[in-house]
């Protein structure tokens, strides 16, 4: 697969907004920005990156409680996102839902959740409307590896399998569930293994390789909107930040193992890539990281500046009409 | 008028609804070329095709959560439990998710799910397919509740909650499944949370829920020649709840009965009671009363079954106690 330079550095930009993004997001969330969860997305940006490439506005993600990534990459504005985790009504889901609900419907950013497993199905049930309504999009599931141990990885699966839904499974297999190893909670630890007991093509890509992932996401894609059904992708990578921000890291990984995967930084690994193969220029990159560091400053002051929500409206919407 | 049977007439509604909109689809197990096992779905499958009647493996759980995804999408799901006790197993999918995207989307969502199944012991069954669980979900914020109790009621609420973009349970009492009445052959809609007075009276205010009301209504006549005319009140939607229905009769009788087949605690009769007593507490002369299944699985021995559920003679003492307040 050959990508041109626009669209190999517009993965790299993707993947830089993710990044700086999250960090910010970690900086607000300790100086008291955000309360509640903030799971940052740093060290797996290639996967939502890779993913999103081959995704049109109409084809539907639904993603995690470590959401941030697939948002943007989906895309959400970055200010946006950072107005939603400060609570403000110019957020993505106008400050009712914060790091674990952020919902861009009008971008296919359906949602993310604070369950592990629902957002399986939810993608399974996009794959039957999409079918039923005899159109080629497609919907996408992005879990990790603590959503295969879940009851709705079988279900969905299954579902999606025996109809044929154009649904991609996207787990992103970054060996802990919250503190818990994946080769503890798994006697199978092969994600892509499993696609088999369900009659579906699996695949296991480097997850911290953006073309790697891009390149399985695009087969993956054109099969579902080819009608030919879903397809299971594992993304082997790794979060180089705890679970959550403010929580301990420490005590089930090590500090070796960390700084193994930081050195697998994959923004790092695909610049270096684009420097040595693509022959783009530094300046290119540069110049992206400066027009990156200006939007993420505008957001944030964007976020800061925003009104809070009306506590008149804390009833709206619970129901369609009427209530 | 032309006589249908409860279950005709739901099916006359879901069919003229899947006429009119070929968005809604319905998954369950059985539905499709067997046409469900309450007939809920008889002849759909060579009217519809097999995209619209989709027989699913026994998976609530899967099958609930990818209907949140579907409605999410723009199409409109029925689920079709057969046996509404199957639902527990997807709770966490309405309970956490259906019920909720509407307003964490700030309705920028729509959330047209029906969840439709029988409720209710005397058939049988025993205690994993017995159950009514009803106010569990009126609990919650985000759902319509209806429990419908005529074939008139079944095809109206049916078409109403078709045509809703609300998550909605429809709930049928398997002893009401056969019974028989007039429907309009044109289609028509009972907006949500309209009560229906079933039988005026100046005595005793009896808010009845599904069979509870055809069996109040048999005990009627009986009472009122012993001097007790009772109000019998059908609220049909139990989310939302017409209290104001219940209260106006209240105030013309001072007097209260709920009686459900369903649990007490914490079930629609205390809300009922809490509600007219917040808001009409002075026009009360007697303590409001609940008459309710007791708080136990239903068990299967007919003996034991009956005693499960509240009984004609049950029904009336309770109300002649109440009048002698």
């Amino acid at each position: 697969m050959a990508f041109d330079n626009e669209v190999l550095l517009s993965l790299y930009r993707t993947m830089v907004v993710i990044r700086r993004c999250e960090e910010q997001l970690a900086r607000s969330y300790q100086a008291g920005a955000i309360t509640g969860a903030c799971h940052t997305y740093i060290g797996q940006e290639a996967v939502a990156t890779g993913v999103c490439a081959h995704l049109r506005v109409d084809d539907a993600v639904f993603s995690t409680h470590r959401g941030h990534g697939h948002a943007l990459a989906k895309g959400v504005p970055s200010r946006e996102l950072i107005a939603e985790l400060f609570g403000r009504t110019t957020g993505c889901s106008d400050g009712r839902g914060g790091s674990m609900h952020l919902f861009a419907p009008d971008v296919g950013m359906m949602g993310t959740t604070g369950i592990v497993g629902p957002n399986i199905l939810q993608a399974t049930g996009a794959g039957y409307s999409f079918q039923l309504l005899e159109t080629d999009r497609v919907s996408v599931a992005f879990f990790g590896d603590g959503g295969v141990g879940n009851g709705a990885f079988h279900e969905g699966l299954n579902l999606a399998a025996i109809w044929q839904l154009p649904t991609l499974f996207v787990c992103e297999n970054n060996m802990y569930a919250t503190e818990v190893p994946f080769s503890y909670a798994a006697r199978n630890t092969d994600v892509a293994s499993r696609a088999a007991g369900y009659g579906m093509p699996g695949i296991a890509v480097d997850g911290n390789d953006v073309l790697a992932v891009a390149e399985a996401a695009q087969a993956a894609i054109s099969r579902a909107r080819a009608g030919d059904g879903p397809t299971l992708i594992e993304c082997r990578t790794y979060r180089t930040r705890g679970h959550a921000e403010g929580m301990q890291d420490g005590g089930y990984r090590t500090e070796e193992e960390v700084n193994d995967w930081k050195a697998r930084d994959p923004i790092k690994a695909f610049a270096a890539r684009l420097l040595e193969r693509d022959a783009i220029e530094p300046q290119a990159l540069e110049q992206i990281d400066r027009e990156v560091a200006g939007q993420i400053e505008e957001a944030v002051e964007f976020a800061t500046n925003s009104p809070w929500p009306d506590p008149d409206t804390v009833t709206d919407h619970i129901f369609s009409e009427g209530g | 008028m032309r006589e249908l049977t409860y279950t005709e007439a739901a099916r006359e509604a879901l069919g003229a609804e899947m006429e009119r909109d070929p968005n809604i689809f319905v998954l369950g197990e059985g539905i499709g070329k067997r046409g469900g096992n309450f007939n809920t779905t008889t002849g759909f499958f060579e009217r519809f095709g097999p995209r619209r009647l989709r027989d699913t493996p026994i998976c609530e759980r899967g099958f609930v959560g990818l209907c949140a995804g579907a409605a999410m999408t723009g199409t409109r799901p029925v689920v079709d439990f057969m046996f509404i006790d199957f639902i527990l197993d997807s709770f966490g999918e309405l309970a956490n998710q259906i019920a909720k995207i509407q307003y964490m989307t700030s309705g920028r969502l729509k959330m047209p799910v029906v969840l439709r199944g029988c409720i209710g012991a005397g058939s049988g069954h025993a205690t994993h397919h017995s159950g009514s669980y009803y106010s569990i979900f009126a609990h919650l914020p985000g759902f319509r509740v209806v429990v419908p109790t005529t074939p008139y009621d079944a095809k109206g609420l049916m078409t109403t909650s078709l045509r809703s973009d609300d998550p909605v349970l429809f709930l049928e009492h398997k002893s009401l499944l056969n019974t028989r009445g007039d429907v309009p052959e044109d289609d028509y809609t009972i907006p949500f949370g309209q009560a229906r007075v079933c039988r005026e009276g100046d005595d005793v205010t009896v808010v009845a829920l599904g069979p509870m009301v055809s069996k109040t209504l048999a005990v009627c006549d009986e009472l009122a020649a012993a001097g007790i005319s009772v109000e019998l009140i059908d609220p049909r939607s139990l989310a939302p709840l017409d209290s104001e229905a219940i209260f106006l009769s209240v105030s013309q009788t001072g007097r209260l009965l709920i009686i459900d087949e369903a649990f007490g605690p914490c079930g629609i009769g205390a809300e009922i009671s809490a509600q007219i007593m917040e808001r009409g507490f002075d026009q009360l002369d007697a303590p409001v009363r609940r008459l309710n299944g007791p708080h136990g699985p239903t068990p299967f021995s007919p003996p034991l079954e009956s005693a499960a559920v509240p009984q004609p003679e049950q029904i009336a003492q309770a109300i002649r106690n109440l009048a002698a307040e």
